[in-house]
C-alpha cells in the first residue's frame, strides 16, 4: 500500500519533470560532460585549462574541496586540541579565554565568519609592495598569504622513507616489547630506541645525503610576488574560516570525551604505579576517544560539506563549478546530480573510514 | 552557613584572605601557571587599550560622514545608526517596518511565555497554550504579509531578523514533525519504509544544505506542475524543513533506541496497538531525552539560515551584506558584520543557556 502511494508520487513527479523539460527547452543527457568548458578556474591543482572537457573541469572542483577539507580536518583538529586542553587547564585566565573563544565562534554563522575574513584578506591587508611580513619569508598581503617554500630534492624522498622504515621500527619495537610484557610481566625500556628510530633514521639519511635544504623565499617582483608558497585570499578565508569555526566544535567534543573519564580511573592507574604520561596514554586517551570517535566523526563530515560554503567567497570549489556549469550548459538536473554524487560518495568514505576506526578502538563486550 | 557546617568551629578566613587564595590557587600554582598567567596578562594589556579605543573613545557618530569614518581611528558607529533599521528589517518597505517590529515582540513575548511557564500561570495548560500560540502565529502573519486594513507587502520584501526568525522556527518546527514520522520509519519492522528511511535521512545528511537550497530555487519549478508557482521563500522554507528533518530524526532515534524493550512489552501486553504504544507510552519518554539535542539542532538551524545568502535573500546576514555594499559607505563592513553577530551570539548564547537549565531539570526528574 505504502509503496504503491511512493510509487504513484514518485511517478507524479516524473511526470512533473518531463512536462516542464521541454516547455522550458532543457534537453536531458550526461553528454554535456565531454564538452568543452569555456571557462577559467583560478586555483587548480591538476592543471585544468579553459576549453578542456566538463568532467575535467567538475575534477579540479572536486580536487579543490578534498583540497581545503583534508587540509581544515588537520588543522582543525590540531586547533581543537590545544584549545580544549588550555580549557582543561588549571590556569584560570587561560582556561576562560579559551571559554571565551569557543562560546565566539560557536554561536555565530560560519558564512558570517567567513564573508569577514574574506574581506580582510582581500580589502584590508596591504598591497604586495606594502606587504605585513610577521615573520622573515612570510608576507600577509592583499594578495593571499605567501610562505617560503623547500625546494625539492631528490635527498627528501629518501628522508621521507627513511621516517617511514623508522616508524614501521617503532612499531615492530612495540609489538615485541608488548609480547615480552606479556610473558615476563616486566616491559623493557623502549623510549631511546623509538626516538632513535623515528627521528634519528631519516635524520641519519638526510645528513647522509649532504643535507640539502634550500628555501625559496617570495620575493616581490613588479607588482606582485613570485616564488614561495603562495595562498590565495579565497582559498585562506575558506580554510582558516572552516579551521577556527570547527576547532571550537571539536574542542568541545574532546573536552568532554576527557571529562568522560571517571576520576577513579585516574586514581586506579597512579595506585598502579603508573606515570603521568603513561596515566595518559594507557588509561584515559583509550576511553577518551571512545567517547571522542563518534561525535568527531561527524564534525569531519560536516567540515567536508560545509566547505561547499567556498562558493561564498570565490573559491572554486565542486559547488563553484556547478554554478558555473550549470549558467553554461542549462543542466540543472544533471548538474546537481552529478554534485550530490560527489559529496554522497567523500560522506560515505569519510563515515567508512572513521567507523572502522571506531570499530578497532570501541569496547570489547564479552 | 553552609561553610559553618562544613567546617565547625573553624574561623571563616577573611575576604582579601579568601580572594589571595583563589588567586594562588588558579592562576601561580606552579611556575608553568605562572608564566601562561603572565603571558595573557601582557597580551591583555597590549591589546584592550586599542580595542576600547576603537569601539568607544575613537569611535565617531551620527554627523560623521563615510569619508571621516575611513579617515578615522576608530569604529564607525554613524554607519549603524543610519543602516541598522535596513540590517534589522531587510527590503520591507521603510514606513511599514513597525509591522515586522510589533510580531517580532508579540513572538519574543510568546517565546518567554512558554519557556517560563510558571511564571506566567501556563503550566499544564497546555490547550490555552496552543490556542494562543495559534492566534500568536495568525496575528503575525497578518502583521507581516498584510491585507484586511494594512498595505499587503510581498514574501521577497521580507527580511532581516523577522525572515531569519521565520525561515529558522518554521523550518524547525515543521522538520519536528516529520522527522519523528523518519524516526519511526527507520526503526520500523517494514523493509520497504525502513529502506525508504533511511535513503531519506542519508541522501540529505549526505549532501550539503547549500546544494540542497540551489536544487530548491532551480528544480522546484521543474517538479512542481506546469503552471503552479512557488515563491522564493517557500522554496527555501521547504528545502530547509528536508534539511533539519533529517538531522532531528537521527536525533530523535538515538531517543527511541533509549527505550527499554519492556516499555514495549508492557504497552502490547495492555493492548495498545502501534500508534498507540508510540505516541502515549515510547515518543513522549524518547522525546524527553533528546530535548537537549533538539535544541542544539534549532541553534545550527538558526545560524544555517544565513545560507539563504548565497540565493539572493535577505536574511540578518544577507541585509548586513546589502548594507555594506552601499556605495555611500564604501569600505565599511567590520561595524555591520560586528552588530550581526552580536545578535547571532546572544540568542544562540541565550538558547544554549536555557538548554542547558532544561537539561538539568529533566535530568533531575529522571533520577
Amino acid at each position: 500500500m505504502l509503496a504503491l502511494a511512493l510509487a504513484a508520487a514518485l511517478a507524479w513527479l516524473v511526470g512533473n519533470v518531463r512536462q516542464n523539460l521541454p516547455r522550458m527547452g532543457i534537453e536531458f543527457g550526461f553528454d554535456f560532460l565531454g564538452q568543452p568548458a569555456g571557462f577559467e578556474i583560478g586555483e587548480n591543482l591538476i592543471g585544468y585549462q579553459p576549453g578542456q572537457t566538463i568532467f575535467r573541469a567538475y575534477l579540479a572542483g572536486m580536487v579543490n574541496t578534498i583540497h581545503v577539507a583534508a587540509l581544515g580536518i588537520v588543522l582543525a583538529t590540531m586547533l581543537a586540541l590545544v584549545l580544549a586542553l588550555a580549557r582543561l587547564s588549571p590556569n584560570w585566565l587561560l582556561s576562560k579565554l579559551a571559554w571565551g573563544y569557543i562560546e565566539l565562534f560557536r554561536n555565530t554563522p560560519l558564512l558570517l565568519q567567513l564573508l569577514f575574513l574574506h574581506i580582510t584578506f582581500a580589502q584590508v591587508l596591504p598591497a604586495p609592495r606594502l606587504a605585513w611580513s610577521p615573520l622573515p619569508g612570510v608576507f600577509l598581503s592583499n594578495r593571499g598569504l605567501l610562505l617560503p617554500a623547500v625546494l625539492a630534492d631528490p635527498i627528501h624522498v629518501w628522508v621521507a622513507g627513511g621516517l617511514a622504515a623508522g616508524l614501521a621500527g617503532a612499531w615492530l619495537l612495540q609489538r615485541w616489547a608488548a609480547g615480552r610484557q606479556a610473558a615476563t610481566g616486566i616491559r623493557p625500556r623502549t623510549g631511546w630506541a623509538t626516538l632513535l628510530l623515528v627521528v634519528g633514521l631519516p635524520l641519519a639519511v638526510f645528513l647522509a645525503g649532504g643535507a640539502p635544504f634550500a628555501l625559496e623565499l617570495p620575493a616581490l617582483r613588479g607588482f606582485n610576488f613570485r616564488g614561495g608558497h603562495a595562498m590565495s585570499p579565497e582559498f585562506a578565508a575558506i580554510l582558516f574560516g572552516l579551521v577556527f569555526y570547527s576547532a571550537a566544535f571539536m574542542a568541545e567534543t574532546i573536552r568532554a570525551g576527557i571529562l568522560g573519564i571517571r576520576r577513579g580511573q585516574i586514581d586506579a592507574a597512579q595506585s598502579l604505579g603508573l606515570g603521568r604520561l603513561l596515566t595518559l596514554r594507557l588509561v584515559v586517551l583509550p576511553q577518551a576517544m571512545r567517547i571522542i570517535v563518534p561525535p568527531l566523526t561527524s564534525q569531519y563530515l560536516s567540515l567536508t560539506k560545509s566547505s561547499s560554503l567556498a562558493v561564498a567567497v570565490g573559491y572554486p570549489d565542486l559547488m563553484r563549478v556547478y554554478t558555473v556549469v550549470t549558467a553554461d550548459t542549462g543542466r540543472p538536473i544533471e548538474c546537481i546530480a552529478v554534485v550530490v554524487a560527489v559529496y554522497l560518495t567523500l560522506s560515505l568514505l569519510t563515515a567508512l573510514a572513521m567507523n572502522l576506526y571506531n570499530r578497532r578502538i570501541a569496547l570489547v563486550e564479552r | 552557613m553552609a561553610a559553618e557546617l562544613a567546617y565547625p568551629g573553624a574561623v571563616r578566613p577573611s575576604l582579601p584572605m579568601r580572594a589571595g587564595r583563589w588567586v594562588w590557587r588558579n592562576l601561580f600554582g606552579t611556575v608553568a601557571n605562572s608564566v601562561i598567567t603572565l603571558a595573557i596578562l601582557w597580551l591583555l594589556v597590549s591589546l584592550l587599550p586599542g580595542v576600547v579605543r576603537w569601539l568607544a573613545l575613537d569611535a565617531l557618530w551620527a554627523p560623521a560622514t563615510s569619508e571621516q569614518c575611513l579617515q578615522g581611528d576608530g569604529a564607525c558607529w554613524a554607519f549603524l545608526q543610519a543602516k541598522w533599521r535596513l540590517i534589522l528589517f531587510g527590503p520591507y518597505p521603510y514606513d511599514e517596518q513597525w509591522r515586522p517590529a510589533l510580531a517580532m515582540a508579540l513572538f519574543f513575548a510568546m517565546v518567554v511565555a512558554s519557556c517560563f511557564p510558571r511564571t506566567f500561570r501556563l503550566a499544564g495548560r497546555i490547550r490555552l497554550l496552543l490556542a494562543i500560540w495559534a492566534a500568536a502565529v495568525a496575528a503575525i502573519a497578518w502583521l507581516l504579509g498584510g491585507g484586511g486594513g494594512l498595505a499587503p507587502v510581498e514574501t521577497r520584501l521580507w527580511g532581516g531578523l523577522p525572515l531569519t526568525l521565520i525561515l529558522s522556527v518554521v523550518g524547525a518546527f515543521s522538520a519536528f514533525w516529520l522527522a519523528i514520522l523518519l524516526a519511526l520509519g527507520r526503526r520500523s519492522a517494514m523493509p520497504i519504509v525502513r529502506a525508504v528511511s533511511i535513503g531519506y535521512i542519508e541522501l540529505i545528511r549526505g549532501v550539503p544544505l547549500i546544494g540542497l537550497l540551489f536544487m530548491a530555487v532551480v528544480l522546484f519549478p521543474l517538479i512542481v506542475p506546469p503552471g503552479v508557482d512557488v515563491d522564493k521563500l517557500a522554496r527555501a522554507q521547504i528545502a530547509f524543513i528536508l534539511f533539519f528533518a533529517a538531522y532531528m530524526a537521527e536525533a530523535i532515534r538515538g531517543g527511541l533506541q533509549a527505550i527499554p524493550a519492556g516499555q514495549y512489552e508492557a504497552a502490547a501486553s495492555l493492548g495498545l496497538g502501534y500508534w498507540r504504544t508510540m505516541g502515549m507510552i515510547v515518543l513522549p519518554q524518547a522525546l524527553r531525552i533528546v530535548i537537549p539535542s533538539l535544541v542544539n539542532i534549532f541553534i545550527g538551524a538558526f545560524k544555517d539560515t544565513s545560507l539563504v545568502l548565497i540565493i539572493a535573500m535577505f536574511d540578518l546576514l544577507g541585509s548586513a551584506n546589502a548594507a555594506k555594499s552601499d556605495s555611500a559607505w564604501w569600505g565599511l563592513y567590520v561595524e555591520a558584520y560586528l552588530f550581526v553577530a552580536t545578535i547571532y551570539l546572544v540568542f544562540c548564547a541565550l538558547m544554549s543557556a536555557y538548554s542547558q537549565r532544561l537539561e538539568r531539570r529533566l535530568g533531575a526528574g529522571r533520577g
